[in-house]
């Protein structure tokens, strides 16, 4: 009998940590463990519209990091800085980032565009800072430029 | 007549707070180290099979019918926007971060915290507490404190599965059911679904249901009148109590946490 | 009485529980070896005397002292280990319901002692077959009679070899059998193990078959002691009143109330 109880007990304990492991796994698809290593990079934007902390950075659709923080610069400029995977760390300084949406109203998310490699390109590295940024379309901004049809770039 | 009123508020209060304390020094005395670690595992894992292995079976069908329960609200009201794409960021977010933590404590509440109160408050009531006292064995160590990390430890794995089975549930439903497209159900969960943000403020806040159910029911046991008036009292005031003390944690854990 | 012969030694006690004072004053002690009953009419607090004497709950003022070591106010590691030397046999018997009879016995030497199971299992048996019950050991509490189980019980608390054994009412509610039964084996363990013990009851013949010295209490204090043959002399009315079961006396049979005939025929209302 207390042999049976040990035998449920054990099962049990498995069940709740196969739970878990598959809300982890197949639920949050997250790299359990793989705390992968990461660098940062810098991108300044004039406006990072709903862009949040943990939003992706994407590559043609493929994730390969997320915002690390957003702040203010000294110049009153939005600051990102994004954790970017290791594994794809070959990217040349003539990359741009630009902030978009995903469908019409879907979450913002940072685009990063690999730019042209040529002898004067260096690949970036650990707190580089991305020059060529495109800043969130804001809806408003847009509705108020298609009215008026004043352009501001 | 207004002084009566306030006297007896007085008094309630009064006793409130000594029941706190009666409720803080047994919980002390209960973790306070006792020196004989290795004795008490068999009494852990009897315990777990009580409060743990014994409330899986309600577990496992609530949260599958509460998966599927969704699964059919979800869709009824996603499809009118054309977007039943998200039902599975739909399911799986209230499962994790409300429903899977909160109705697992409240049947956990019921099924396990109820049991408790009255096993311990029987126990007072034949003198069964008395006697370990007597034969030098302190019950906090032998009773109450087993008991309370089964209930610590069987509440955040039964949420797990709760929220698990939820989402298999809420998969039959609306993808074998209701012709969702299956990639699409895992894919928008996927990529809405964060194990930091989610899946471990879910367990944070199941961990918290546990201490606060479980200290519950042990003291209203412990403290219990022992007669058999007094036990189904505090049977019925541990399930009450917790579940109103699990709902209101809930909206300030969900305030600190998501707000 | 040398005192050093007394295995308790109760002086100027006063308990009293919330506002109501239970013990007033008291004074007890219990020779060792002997078997000594402490009786008086329910409701007076004898379990409570015991509770005292097992340091569960402190007296309000005045001392108690178990071997010549004073219970009031000790830290609670000297308690538990002064309390390895007594045995309590509840009222209800207090069996752990989810353990067998056996283990029910074994556990306070697994408890208490690292013995290996092989002498665990004989000493276990010795104590069952002390109280007639060796048969009975893979049964379970819910499958024993009220008797039985608190014999069972008996054998539980003698289990280490205590120095006393208190009895909590161990007659109440069992059959004539069972009664003597009990009564036989309060005293065979009393001689044979050579423990102290004491029997609180007020079941008076009982009691008086087997104690060596007798404490009657009542009104919060101690109103007669002494041998059983002293105390049929007693002429006290309180004690006669009590020794005989008589329905009216210093005890009144009416709870405390107005006049009878003023409240049958001038009731207002």
């Amino acid at each position: 009998m207390s042999k049976k109880i040990e035998l449920l007990v054990g099962a049990f304990l498995f069940a709740g940590i196969a739970a878990i492991l598959m809300l982890g796994l197949k639920v949050a698809d997250s790299q359990l463990g793989g705390s992968s290593e990461s660098y940062k990079l810098v991108a300044k934007f004039s406006n990072i519209g709903g862009l949040k902390v943990r939003s992706s950075v994407k590559v043609g659709g493929v994730v390969v990091g997320r915002v690390a923080s957003i702040s203010l610069d000294e110049d009153f400029a939005p600051k990102v800085v994004m954790e970017i995977d290791t594994n794809f760390n070959q990217f040349p300084d003539s990359s741009s980032v630009a902030i978009l949406t995903s469908g019409l109203l879907g979450e913002q998310f940072v685009g990063l565009t690999p730019g042209f490699v040529d002898e004067e390109t260096e690949i970036l590295a650990d707190g580089d800072l991305i020059e060529d940024t495109r800043s969130a379309m804001v809806l408003e901004d847009l509705i108020g430029q298609f009215l008026y049809g004043n352009s501001e770039d | 007549m207004l002084i009566n009123t306030i006297q007896n508020l007085g008094r309630s209060g009064l006793s409130t707070i000594a029941g706190l304390g009666r409720a803080g020094a047994m919980l002390f005395g209960a973790l306070k180290p006792s020196g004989r670690g290795f004795k008490l595992l068999p009494l852990l894992i009897k315990q777990l099979y009580v409060v743990g292995v014994q409330s899986l079976i309600i577990i496992v069908v609530s949260g599958l019918f509460i998966g599927m329960v969704l699964s059919l609200q979800g869709y009824t009201i996603l499809v009118g926007y054309g977007a039943e794409q998200s039902l599975g960021q739909m399911v799986s977010l209230s499962l994790l971060r409300e429903l899977g933590p909160v109705v697992s404590a409240l049947l956990f509440a019921g099924r396990a915290g109820s049991a408790l109160t009255a096993e311990i408050g029987l126990m007072k009531a034949t003198e069964q507490l008395s006697s370990l006292e007597m034969m030098a064995i302190d019950p906090l160590h032998q009773i109450v404190a087993p008991r309370f990390w089964a209930g610590i430890i069987s509440l955040p794995l039964l949420a797990s599965i709760f929220s698990a089975v939820g989402i298999i549930g809420g998969h039959l439903v609306g993808v074998d059911w209701l012709g969702v497209d299956s990639g699409a159900f895992w894919s928008v969960m996927q990529s809405s679904v964060e194990w930091q943000e989610d899946i471990v403020n879910g367990g944070i806040k199941s961990i918290i249901f546990a201490i606060v159910v479980t200290w519950i029911a042990l003291h209203k046991g412990y403290d219990a009148v022992p007669t058999s008036e007094g036990i189904s009292k505090a049977t019925t005031s541990t399930v009450v109590q917790s579940s109103l003390a699990i709902l209101g944690v809930d909206f300030v854990l969900t305030a600190v946490m998501f707000g | 009485m040398n005192p050093a012969d007394n295995i308790i030694e109760i002086s100027a006690m006063n308990f009293s529980r919330d506002d109501r004072v239970i013990y007033n004053d008291i004074n007890l002690s219990v020779p060792r070896g002997k078997v000594t009953a402490i009786m008086g009419p329910s409701g007076i607090g004898k379990t409570t005397l015991l509770r005292l004497i097992g340091g569960q709950i402190k007296p309000s003022s005045g001392s108690i002292k178990f071997n010549g070591e004073e219970l009031v106010g000790i830290n609670r590691k000297s308690l538990y280990k002064v309390r390895r030397k007594m045995g309590m046999l509840f009222q209800s018997g207090a069996m752990f319901t989810e353990l067998s009879v056996f283990d029910n016995v074994a556990f306070p030497i697994r408890e208490h002692t690292d013995l290996p199971e092989s002498i665990i299992r004989k000493i276990v048996l010795m104590k069952l077959e002390a109280v007639g019950l060796r048969g009975a050991a893979q049964l379970f509490p819910s499958e024993l009679s009220g008797g039985m189980a608190r014999r069972a019980a008996l054998a539980r608390s003698i289990a280490l070899d205590p120095d006393l054994i208190m009895y909590d009412e161990p007659f109440t509610g069992q059959d004539p059998i069972s009664m003597g039964v009990i009564v036989r084996l309060i005293k065979e363990l009393n001689d044979a193990l050579g423990v102290t013990s004491i029997v609180v009851s007020h079941d008076v013949e009982e009691v008086l078959s087997i104690a060596d010295y007798v404490y009657i209490i009542a009104n919060k204090t101690v109103i007669a002691h002494g041998t059983p043959e002293s105390l049929r002399q007693e002429t006290s009315p309180q004690v006669i009143q009590f020794m005989q079961g008589r329905p009216d006396g210093p005890v009144p049979f009416h709870f405390p109330s107005d006049d009878y005939k003023e409240e049958l025929f001038n009731h207002v209302n």
